[in-house]
């Protein structure tokens, strides 16, 4: 990953429809740790029902814009606003956070409960009241939802899979997923990738920060490479050669 | 760059008022008595601690009737205050691993909810350690109740809400914190200094019968009322500090 950027299309901002409200807009967004800046005066529109994969080397920014953009750190200065609510707005309250999936690079999940009770008190936080869906949601991901180990002894790929099926829970129409892909097996990662192009043909905006680009070469709809805490570049399809 | 409320209510044809969550409470207060009940991590360690307190003092003092009486109040509450900080450290412990918590910030739960969840099962946490002590010490110090005795119980409620109360929001303020296991009792034990004098003195005039222990009980409730009311008013700041 410490080749430049593959840019095969011309960086642009994404074309809008008058009928569109973007699904994400970054203004301005700083985000500084102490005297280090994660992310430098990012400006960016992401349209609703795409699947965006954000690239870029370790330390570029990826998971920090990933967060801000799911509400979990506040700018420095600058903002985001998600579908056209600003976190903090006068007219968002909590809203926001219904909009949203968010899979973090940890499971987000407790390792003492099994997936599906994991799931279920997931689905309560959202209001969601109901098992049929907890399990449908396991079963999307490919897990068996009778299994009542608990999370704490899946395997790294099958905790992953249950992170993905608690992301997917309440429906959100967007989905933040920090490196879904790693240590899952490659059949098991291949039927994610089915699953997230599925979500994004339902109208779905999807972003994936992930090192493993290849996976969604065919799938995805733009890749956003993130350099030093700002966006490089915005393309349609991917270097295969630049990502080896 | 907000849009304007129209405009965002035209393109969110679907977008409805926040969802209510009044289980949200209730679940999330399982859900962490369910966790106990399967680690017993903060319970066993309540209760050793408690035990070895009262075990200590027993060898160090040779109380007689009075005495005992006059020192017990004190000696209880200090073995439940320590004993506490351990269920407290433990509340959040839980919620960093795999940053469990990151998902219930993102969730459209309110926070308050995932607060009094958590002060509550510490509360039953302490409560199970002070019913399952309080025969113990009666027994060490052979204690005998001269004042009116309905009158403990609703010390040891609101004393332990008290505890409880700040316990749960310091140990929130200290989850960040490199060593939050020492940080708690560096900022709970000050703050608690009105209520453990409410609880001591009023445990010991009970115990003694010498006077009315009501100036003593009116402190510990308005001291819950002040703190539950600011700790509910600061913890959403908390939850979301960086």
């Amino acid at each position: 990953m410490g080749a430049d950027p593959p840019v095969t299309s011309t960086p642009a901002a994404v074309p809008q429809t008058a009928a569109s409200v973007p699904a994400v807009v970054l203004t301005g967004l700083t985000k500084q740790f102490g005297r280090f800046a994660a992310l430098r005066n990012v400006s960016a529109q992401f349209v609703a029902g795409k699947l965006y994969v954000i690239l870029g080397e370790n330390g570029a920014g990826k998971s920090t814009m990933l967060r801000a953009i799911a509400g979990l750190l506040r700018p420095t200065s600058g903002g985001v606003s998600v579908f056209g609510a600003e976190y903090g707005g006068p007219d968002s309250g909590r809203w926001i956070f219904g909009q949203l999936g968010y899979m973090a690079h940890p499971s987000l999940l407790y390792d003492e409960m099994s997936a599906m009770e994991n799931l279920i008190y997931s689905a309560r936080l959202y209001g969601v009241d109901d098992e049929a869906r907890c399990a449908a949601a396991i079963a999307l991901v490919g897990l068996d939802p009778g299994l009542k180990r608990p999370v704490g002894q899946y395997s790294q790929g099958m905790r992953q899979r249950t992170s993905l099926a608690r992301a997917l829970l309440h429906d959100p129409r967007l989905l933040l997923l920090d490196e879904p892909f790693s240590n899952v097996d490659v059949a098991s990662a291949r039927g994610m990738v089915q699953l997230l192009s599925r979500m994004r043909d339902s109208g779905k905006t999807v972003f994936v920060v992930t090192h493993q680009a290849r996976l969604l070469a065919q799938a995805a709809d733009e890749f956003v490479w993130i350099h030093s805490g700002n966006i490089e570049s915005r393309v349609t399809t991917l270097d295969l050669e630049a990502v080896q | 760059m907000s849009l304007p409320p129209a405009a965002i209510a035209a393109a969110n044809p679907t977008r409805q008022a926040e969802p209510r969550v009044p289980k949200v409470l209730f679940v999330t207060l399982m859900k962490d008595l369910r966790l106990e009940w399967r680690s017993k991590d903060a319970i066993n360690s309540m209760l050793f601690f408690a035990l070895l307190v009262v075990v200590v003092f027993s060898f160090s003092f040779d109380p007689t009737g009075d005495d005992a009486r006059r020192i017990a109040g004190g000696l209880i509450w200090v073995a439940f205050l320590f004993a506490a900080v351990v269920a407290l450290n433990q509340t959040w412990a839980r919620e960093i691993r795999n940053q469990v918590l990151d998902a219930y910030r993102v969730s459209t739960a309110p926070p308050n909810d995932l607060f009094l969840a958590k002060a509550l099962g510490n509360f039953l946490f302490v409560t199970v350690l002070e019913v399952v002590m309080t025969p113990l010490f009666v027994v060490f110090y052979n204690l005998r109740v001269i004042g009116p005795a309905y009158l403990l119980p609703v010390i040891a409620l609101l004393g332990t809400w008290a505890l409880v109360v700040n316990g749960t929001f310091f140990a929130a303020i200290s989850l960040r914190t490199r060593s939050r296991e020492v940080m708690l009792p560096l900022i709970l034990f000050p703050i608690s200094i009105p209520a453990l004098l409410g609880m001591v003195e009023a445990t010991k005039i009970v115990l003694t019968g010498e006077s009315s222990a009501k100036f003593w009980i009116v402190l510990l409730a308005v001291y819950d009322l002040v703190f539950t009311t600011v700790c509910l008013a600061l913890f959403e700041t908390v939850l979301n500090a960086e």
